[in-house]
């Protein structure tokens, strides 16, 4: 298979580094908002919940992080994008110790650089093995 | 409770990722990134049913992770949903037949193994 172009690659940087800011301040968001808060699983509970303006936040950055992921999964593979996006789990563990001020144990950091060397090597690997429908044509 | 509620969302989240990266695949490659086209990508998608599926199963995943976030500390929650993670990767090979190169295999082995450390 011939090597990505160059557009390809930038777009799919591009993307995926909205994807994981998306996912990462989504779930920062929503945490501030559910903190020490027991949600009752009812509809009246969530309902409530979602008047939170953090949540409300939280979850607009979600529904960007789904769209935009999904748009990088039309020509990437699944198992490409979810090694290379989970970059986003060592920044939400960042994120909840400098903001949310959370204890990070040893162990966790350990599992950041797992992460990091993972994400290193998926990430070295081609976007696409598996044929896809083309649109608006142009070439592969 | 918390083991509970993250065994459904890894099981409701690796149904979801899958079928939209299937509904994906076969939509093909987004080229156009204008408001207009864009929009028109998402008219299309709301009608497929893989998609609406996929949407659905995220509802309950989205709904459990609520619940796991108002008893447990962020750093544990997110990287506790990502049981799905090796399931996914391996289904992608055997589903979606992605070639999962011994580089990406390793790659994806550490990730998992860094989450689970994470999830401590």
């Amino acid at each position: 298979m011939r090597k990505p172009s160059a557009r390809l690659r930038f777009k799919t940087r591009v993307l995926t580094a909205v994807v994981v800011a998306a996912n990462v301040l989504g779930n920062v968001f929503l945490s501030l908002g559910l903190k020490n808060r027991i949600v009752h699983v009812s509809p009246a509970a969530f309902l409530e919940v979602l008047f939170n303006p953090w949540i409300t936040l939280g979850v607009a950055l979600l529904i960007l992080w789904l769209l935009s992921r999904m748009a990088l999964l039309s020509w990437a593979d699944l198992s490409y994008v979810l090694p290379v996006t989970s970059i986003g789990y060592v920044l939400t563990v960042v994120f909840g110790r400098v903001f949310l001020f959370e204890d990070v144990s040893w162990w966790r950091w350990l599992g950041v650089l797992l992460i990091t060397a993972g994400v290193a090597l998926v990430g070295a690997t081609p976007l696409r093995t598996v044929r896809r429908r083309m649109r608006q044509g142009g070439s592969r | 409770m918390k083991w509970a509620l993250v065994a459904v969302i890894a099981a409701a989240t690796t149904a979801a990722e899958l079928m939209q990266s299937h509904a994906m695949k076969h939509h093909g490659e987004i080229r156009d990134f204008r408001p207009g086209a864009l929009g028109g990508v998402l008219a299309r998608l709301v009608r497929n049913r893989w998609v609406l599926a996929s949407v659905a199963l995220l509802a309950v995943s989205f709904c459990a992770f609520l619940a796991l976030l108002s008893e447990a500390d962020l750093s544990f929650a997110v990287p506790a949903t990502a049981l799905s993670y090796v399931l996914e990767t391996v289904f992608a090979k055997y589903l979606l037949k992605e070639r999962v190169s011994p580089r990406r295999g390793l790659g994806a082995a550490l990730v998992a193994v860094g989450v689970f450390l994470v999830a401590l």
